[in-house]
């Protein structure tokens, strides 16, 4: 059944499967995501990112597996001889529709790409729970095992209002879709500084720093990795942020440079966003094999010397 | 680590609290009132690190001392143990008898759920002044319930059981209850030596090993040792013993599975976070015969080769965590546990885990998170447990009815215990019956017996109550009508009647009880308990529960077709695509209500 396939360097057992009816072979140790991708399946994902490892959580990508009970998700299940696997059922559309619109309906997904596509794909009508209600803002405040009950008319949201307690970077969680990228990035995943976690329990977990203070109290030494994997929206420079409000951003109108990060020896890339020739933010290409998409805090945040100029 | 510590300090009693746990920290660690030398060195790090299996022990030991997890507290915890104080501040707001705000000393805990509310009335917007809401106590037999937890050098737990409202009221101003009642009222049928696992209830002391050893005590543990680990397995799999936590899965065939696996550190846990609501069975073991529990741990342990047992005890059953302390001391003392047991060369131990308020934790995955000391979240499957489990280690995880199996199974051989019951169900089963019949309590049957014969067992109906609905198998499990009271009790013939047997609960509703209320309460029930890991479950608990509380105003218009098409959605997503158990089922017993009670109307 397992034949061997040639990868750069590295020989890897590749194994067959079938998906939607079609014999495929994907390296053993991939995901079902990776053969569905390969073999041009489009599968949607929220809080799947490309250098974390995958969590679950958001179980958008489903697929039915045959001999298992309930659906997969894609994005984690590994690959084995002989799956057989379908991407495009009843149940895996229902699923992603539901879970589109369990989250369209209680998080602000306005930055999420592709979410109006995929709503319409699958017919996602979030707004079918109910009015959106904002009342129970204080989210932080929450007690374990216990919650408001429900007022019988509108559907509870993460509602928040936008944590800016710092300079550098603002947290608007309205926006947040509980992937745990940022809980890993800031952990054991990238960076081992463990300033925020997951707290509180079910539809009141929240990310937050130790008794939600801010982050200039914490343990965050600012290297933005979180923002880097947020897929929402949620974690968002402070430059961005205010030109957002003032209603001056416009990414369409943005270039892309690539340049080596100024500072030390490392020689991370920097990616650098430039709007009106000024420098709106920085990221990194997860696909590098230095950074990862990670960056230190003057990588990431100490570019103002760049277009520094003399007062006239 | 290079630990950033915020503002606050742990008081003395936080500290002695901590140090009570951990010991007193070396002169040179984080956390030690360090001089100028001891500034110039420092200790732990990794061989700290190691030590985050004592994070949960940890905070029960400040909660139980002060009432609550102060900054200080999580500061001192972090630097002791060398997790970050934001992490620790995660796995402390995963549990609900947790609290990080100052709170009193005195925490008077009233059961909300199923049974209780039925019995009282008792609802969260219902109850006296300073009591605090609590899902199910696992004391339905004598529903309404009340939890006691009063702070302090020693921290006291009381249960009181039935409350009245007053009672409850003069619990929060400060009075004691009055002494818990034996055991053996949770269990009408007993004192009966004829029963199979209830047969020491009411008839041995609990608390003495001389008696359990002359009531045929460790018999089966010294036949294990000579029948060998091979037989011990080959036995449990010609009983046909399948778990009794709700699963079903085939005991044999989880032991073989471990016992076969090439790592050789393993591990067993016991499963005794028992809180579905309705359910209370293991409880009356824990509390009845906790030698037996240790007992079969040892067999199970020496089955699979396992070096350590953990019974994870969920932290609401004071009694069962005092007997089953004093139980695995005496064990030690004889040598029924620790090196060399018995001189067959097995060395075998057990450390008693305290669960701290989260259903989800009864989950198998997330026991193994929340021993490790990180929030109760499940895990994913693949790996399985028996591969990969706690401590990424092959573990066992069994609940305590089924290994109390094991004994008679060993006993009196596979063979023998695989005749009781039905052709699908093998053995003994043990039922809760609560609600509105005479005698409630904890029954033994064995496999086959129908509803009906088990509620004339339990007394039959209160004279007055009218049957409306059965709830089987727990707040996962499913509502069944009057018009299946002939249902045979087996695993088999509720799958085919498109209902489950779960854990064993069969709550029976008379006419007083507000069907409405109590689907809300399930609702709620499993929105306050979700992780919160996965969508499905995170949003679609609360949008369930959103979903009922309309239909109960729209009961019978349009817009209640709607809202019923929604919960079916819900349900569907929630089974389909939920990463455990507990999303999976969330829907059940509301579907069942819907479907086969119908008591919704479009």
């Amino acid at each position: 059944m397992s034949t061997q396939v040639t990868t750069g360097l590295q020989v890897r057992k590749s194994v067959e499967l079938t998906i939607d009816g079609k014999k495929v072979t994907a390296p053993e140790g991939s995901t079902l995501l990776d053969a569905c991708r390969a073999s041009g399946k489009e599968i949607p994902t929220l809080c799947f990112g490309d250098t974390i490892t995958p969590k679950n959580a958001c179980r958008v990508c489903m697929v039915e597996l045959e001999g298992s009970r309930t659906l997969v998700p894609s994005c984690s299940r590994k690959v084995e001889a002989g799956m057989v696997v379908k991407t495009d059922t009843d149940r895996t559309s229902h699923s992603r529709k539901l879970v589109l619109e369990l989250l369209g309906s209680s998080v602000d997904l306005s930055l999420t790409k592709n979410v109006s596509k995929w709503n319409e794909n699958y017919d996602a009508k979030p707004s079918r729970f109910g009015a959106p209600s904002y009342h129970h803002s204080k989210r932080d405040e929450a007690v374990t095992g216990h919650h408001h009950p429900p007022d019988g008319q509108t559907a509870e949201t993460v509602h928040q209002p936008v944590k800016i307690d710092n300079a550098l970077y603002v947290r608007d969680y309205s926006k947040c879709i509980l992937c745990y990228q940022c809980v890993d990035a800031c952990g054991e995943q990238w960076q081992n500084t463990f300033a925020i976690t997951t707290a509180g329990r079910g539809f009141d977990a929240r990310i937050s720093t130790e008794f939600a203070v801010d982050l200039t109290d914490s343990a965050c030494v600012y290297c933005g990795n979180c923002i880097q994997v947020c897929p929402t929206g949620a974690l968002m420079f402070t430059s961005e942020y205010e030109m957002r409000e003032a209603g001056t951003w416009r990414e369409e109108e943005q270039t892309q440079t690539d340049t080596i990060c100024p500072y030390c020896g490392v020689g991370c890339s920097l990616t650098l966003h430039v709007q009106d020739n000024t420098i709106v933010k920085v990221t990194s290409p997860s696909d590098h094999s230095v950074t990862h998409g990670n960056l230190c805090i003057k990588g990431r945040f100490g570019f103002q010397h760049v277009q520094n100029t003399k007062p006239e | 680590m290079d630990l950033k510590i915020a503002s606050g300090t742990a008081n003395t009693e936080e500290r002695a609290a901590v140090d009570s746990l951990l010991g007193a920290p070396s002169e040179t660690s984080h956390g030690a009132q360090r001089d100028e030398m001891g500034m110039r060195v420092s200790t732990g790090g990794e061989s700290l690190r190691q030590l985050r299996h004592l994070l949960l022990p940890t905070l029960h030991s400040v909660n139980d001392r002060v009432g609550y997890i102060s900054r200080g507290a999580i500061n001192y915890i972090s630097q002791r143990l060398d997790i970050a104080p934001a992490e620790i501040y995660g796995v402390a707001t995963f549990y609900a008898l947790f609290d990080t705000n100052e709170r009193p000393a005195r925490q008077v805990h009233v059961c909300v759920d199923l049974a209780c509310r039925a019995a009282s009335g008792c609802t969260e917007e219902t109850l006296p002044e300073g009591a605090i809401a609590s899902p199910c106590l696992g004391t339905c037999e004598r529903a309404p319930s009340v939890l006691v937890i009063e702070t302090g050098v020693t921290v006291r737990q009381e249960v009181l059981a039935p409350a009245t409202k007053s009672q409850i009221a003069e619990l929060v101003a400060g009075k004691s209850a009055p002494t818990e009642q034996e055991i053996s009222h949770a269990a009408p049928q007993t004192p009966d030596q004829s029963l199979v696992l209830l047969s020491r209830i009411g008839n041995t002391n609990p608390l003495s090993i001389d008696d359990y050893i002359s009531s045929n005590g460790y018999s089966a543990l010294r036949k294990a040792f000579t029948i060998g680990a091979e037989q011990v397995i080959a036995e449990v799999t010609a009983s046909g013993l399948v778990g009794r936590g709700g699963a079903a899965f085939p005991t044999g065939r989880k032991w073989a599975a471990v016992a076969s696996q090439p790592v050789k550190t393993r591990y067993l846990i016991c499963n005794a976070d028992e809180s579905e609501p309705g359910t209370f069975k293991d409880r009356v073991l824990l509390e009845g015969d906790p030698f037996a529990l240790v007992e079969a741990m040892t067999i199970a342990a020496f089955a699979t080769g396992s070096q350590h047992g953990y019974i994870y005890l969920r932290g609401e059953y004071p009694r069962a965590l005092k007997n089953l302390t004093n139980a695995i001391e005496l064990a030690r003392n004889k040598k029924y546990l620790g090196d060399n047991i018995l001189d067959s060369g097995f060395n075998f131990d057990i450390t008693i885990f305290r669960g701290a308020g989260a259903y989800i934790c009864g989950e198998e995955t997330a026991i193994f998170n929340s021993i490790e000391g990180f929030r109760g979240e499940p895990r994913n499957k693949p790996p399985f447990p028996v591969e990969v489990g706690l401590f990424g280690k092959p573990t066992v995880v069994n609940n305590v009815e089924t290994l109390l199996n094991v004994l008679p199974i060993i006993n009196n051989t596979g063979e023998k215990y695989a005749s009781w019951g039905s052709t699908g169900s093998k053995g003994k089963k043990l039922f809760c019956v609560s609600g509105a019949v005479n005698k409630p309590g904890v029954y033994e049957v064995t496999f086959g017996v129908t509803l009906r014969e088990l509620i004339n067992l339990a007394g039959g109906l209160k004279s007055g109550s009218t049957m409306q609905a059965v709830l089987l198998g727990g707040a996962a499990g499913g509502f069944v009508g009057p018009e299946d009271l002939d249902l045979e009790l087996t695993l088999e013939a509720a799958r085919a009647a498109g209902t489950t047997l779960g854990s064993g609960v069969v709550m029976v509703l008379d006419q007083t009880v507000d069907m409405f209320d109590q689907l809300q309460r399930i609702a709620a029930f499993f929105r306050d308990e979700s992780c919160g890991q996965c969508v499905p479950c995170r949003v679609g608990t609360v949008r369930q529960q959103e979903a009922l509380a309309r239909l109960v105003k729209s009961n019978g218009t349009d817009s209640a077709a709607l809202d019923l098409q929604l919960l079916r959605d819900l349900g569907q997503v929630m089974r389909d695509a939920s990463i455990c158990g507990l999303g999976q089922t969330a829907h059940n017993a509301i579907d069942s209500a819907l479907t086969r009670l119908k008591v919704f109307s479009a």
